[in-house]
């Protein structure tokens, strides 16, 4: 009874939140419910029982890439009122596709069951919940059994990397770096002049 | 404790991805700072580079012989990845041969240029050897990102940007529909291993789930976007007139190469019992991209448009062999794309020649008179446009006729007369080229002499062309073999 509540509750405000996301005015706005949204799809996950995906959301999702892309919102100059006046006139034609798209699902679902021996095929079922915990299973699949998807991901995000200093890096003309050692190499001869004052006139 | 994974039938991509991170960090520490010194660096991880691809060329070969899996089954070494394998080092070493002068002259020489090209080329590797449906998606990805890199290498300039975010957004479109249709068959079968989908559909004796055939439309259409097959081939002309010539030139043929193969691989693999569910997609498409690749390119007045919608055609003519859905067609393909990787490569040598003064040009029309001026360049002109149009005794026509009598022996008389005629009205184009090489007065010269690099390029796949008929049985054992493996596993 209360897991139900609970789950109506998350759910509820995940997608409230996640609606506001796209109509929000204020874009700063749009930013902190999608925090918002985060927050309950994990609570979602602890529901489920999967508290290592939950816990990984809150971190990665709300602590990085949310306050990414608040940096990003505020600094870039983009005049999003101008961005999302198409919003409305498209809104008719997106909502008929999604809903054709949705009635073929449905269609697909509904004309044929799944065959329960189907998915006792998969490579790797899912153990028993007392067996093992989350965070072993998943480290199981990712760093053993994945483990040349994991290592090939690897390189796609270093193409990644790479693609993104290629396209953007520039040397720019006239940066003042420090040498240090230029720094440690001078000596005090050819940098401190002493000077004789005399009293009463200056250099 | 796990066992540690047989590293053996992974070799080659190994070793390239190991060169890949030695190459990259050899460049970050090279003398860098000044145009000249970029320029040099730039030269020497392009040599290396190509001599990277060469020995895993080598260590491929090595693996040509019984079927191995590894990591959990999704990895597969097979003849055919290593036929298919070879096709695309041979690709890439020398797309990165052609770009070398075309780069230090366009202010793109950069190091990155040839890793990100041998990074697309361990992509493609990926691709050839997976056997697993997320092991495809991986390859795909790797290869697909440094393409897009590659495309807007030339940041200043607009067409080449436009070109790369072009190809970014249609390609990850793409992308999208591919996971969603492997996402469908993951979840109707719940395996997403190669031979286990198999095993699943031989045993349901070709009667699949409707929400199997559903995910297996989303894959194709995936992987035709990838191939550019008609109807997902909007974004290649762009691509190709866009991207700088070289870039275009690496696109047309290895990548293609790869996507043909994982198209072949996907196909006959998982899904070889669902023939009949697929076959009329394969024929459809294929004969959309036979039309539209012949009658498309007449109107073209710039010479790289023009290479897209023939590569367009060529895809159309290759996918009969998949259509027949046997080991015969299967070996025909095998065949047409080794013969068009030395086509495109030639003609791309060709188009690269084409500058006057510091500028490069494209148009058809800058063509004129190369007879009289560049009597060798216009040979070589002449042989690959002929040979593309599939005009005997040069090697298009075996690559043609192969698919042609795969298609007619397995009935698919209306393909095979349709595939024909869409070769005449290409012919129309190819011979059109050779038309104002020949026989129309030349206004302005092209730069003379041609680079010593491009010259040699153009030489030797030449001769391939030209010299095919007399000994043509490597390449045909090799395919039968590649194609024999596949249908025995």
């Amino acid at each position: 009874m209360i897991q139900a509540l609970a789950f109506y509750m998350f759910a509820l405000i995940t997608i409230a939140s996640a609606v506001m996301v796209i109509s929000a005015k204020n874009p700063v706005h749009s930013v902190l419910f999608l925090i918002l949204a985060f927050f309950n799809s994990a609570g979602l996950f602890v529901l489920l029982g999967a508290e290592f995906l939950a816990m990984i959301l809150v971190v990665v999702y709300v602590g990085a890439v949310a306050v990414l892309f608040i940096f990003v919102v505020m600094m870039l100059d983009i005049n999003f009122v101008e961005l999302r006046q198409g919003f409305l006139q498209y809104l008719p034609l997106g909502g008929i596709i999604g809903l054709v798209l949705a009635l073929e699902l449905v269609v697909i679902v509904a004309g044929s069951a799944v065959p329960g021996e189907a998915i006792k095929g998969g490579l790797f079922p899912i153990p028993a919940a007392d067996a093992t915990t989350n965070t072993r299973a998943l480290g199981e699949l990712i760093y053993t059994h994945y483990i040349f998807l994991f290592q090939a991901s690897g390189m796609i995000l270093l193409v990644a990397m790479i693609g993104a200093i290629v396209l953007t890096h520039r040397t720019r003309k006239g940066v003042r770096k420090q040498k240090i050692s230029e720094q440690v190499a001078r000596s005090p001869e050819n940098t401190i002049e002493v000077v004789q004052v005399e009293t009463g006139k200056g250099i | 404790m796990a066992d540690i994974p047989n590293i053996v039938p992974a070799l080659p991509e190994l070793f390239l991805g190991l060169s890949i991170l030695a190459l990259l960090m050899f460049g970050v520490f090279h003398k860098t700072g000044t145009a000249a010194l970029d320029a040099k660096t730039a030269r020497l991880v392009s040599f290396l580079s190509v001599i990277t691809l060469l020995l895993a060329l080598l260590l491929a070969f090595t693996l040509s012989g019984p079927r191995l899996l590894t990591f959990e089954n999704m990895f597969i070494s097979d003849t055919f990845a290593v036929y298919c394998k070879v096709l695309v080092l041979i690709g890439s070493a020398f797309a990165i041969v052609l770009s070398q002068g075309f780069i230090e002259r366009h202010n793109m020489a950069r190091f990155e240029y040839p890793i990100l090209i041998v990074f697309a080329t361990l992509g493609m590797m990926l691709m050839i050897s997976a056997n697993d449906l997320i092991a495809l998606y991986i390859g795909l990805e790797m290869q697909s990102l440094s393409l897009y890199v590659i495309a807007a290498y030339q940041r200043d300039d607009t067409r080449s940007t436009e070109a790369g975010l072009k190809y970014f957004v249609l390609g990850a479109v793409a992308s999208g529909m591919l996971l969603y249709g492997s996402s469908l068959i993951y979840g109707f079968t719940g395996t997403t291993n190669f031979d286990l989908l198999a095993e699943h559909f031989h045993s349901l004796h070709g009667e699949a789930n409707i929400g199997v055939i559903f995910g297996i439309v989303f894959i194709l259409a995936g992987l035709a976007f990838k191939v550019s097959a008609v109807p997902f081939h909007m974004w290649t002309p762009d691509v190709y007139e866009g991207a700088p010539t070289p870039v275009t030139a690496f696109f047309a043929v290895a990548p293609k190469i790869a996507a043909l193969a994982l198209f072949i691989r996907v196909m006959i693999g998982p899904f070889g019992d669902l023939v009949a569910d697929w076959q009329q997609i394969v024929v459809f498409i294929s004969i959309a991209s036979m039309i539209l690749g012949a009658f498309a390119a007449i109107n073209q007045r710039n010479i790289k448009r023009m290479m897209a919608y023939s590569s367009i055609g060529h895809v159309g003519y290759a996918l009969i062999g998949l259509a027949t859905g046997t080991e015969a067609g299967v070996k025909g393909m095998l065949i047409y794309l080794a013969i068009y990787l030395v086509m495109n490569v030639g003609a791309f040598a060709c188009i690269l020649c084409m500058r006057r003064g510091d500028t490069m040009v494209e148009n058809i029309s800058d063509l004129s008179g190369l007879g009289k001026t560049h009597p060798m360049m216009a040979l070589g002109m002449g042989i690959f446009m002929f040979s593309m149009a599939g005009i005997p005794p040069l090697a298009g026509f075996f690559g043609k006729l192969y698919i042609f009598m795969a298609a007619i022996n397995s009935g698919l008389y209306g393909l095979a007369i349709i595939g024909v005629l869409a070769s005449v009205v290409g012919a129309f184009y190819y011979i059109r080229i050779v038309q104002v090489v020949y026989f129309e007065e030349p206004d302005e010269v092209l730069n003379k002499p041609i680079s010593l690099d491009l010259a040699l390029v153009m030489t030797a796949t030449g001769l391939a062309v030209t010299f095919f008929f007399v000994y043509p049985k490597p390449v045909l054992d090799a395919a039968a073999s590649a194609a024999k493996a596949l249908f025995a596993g």
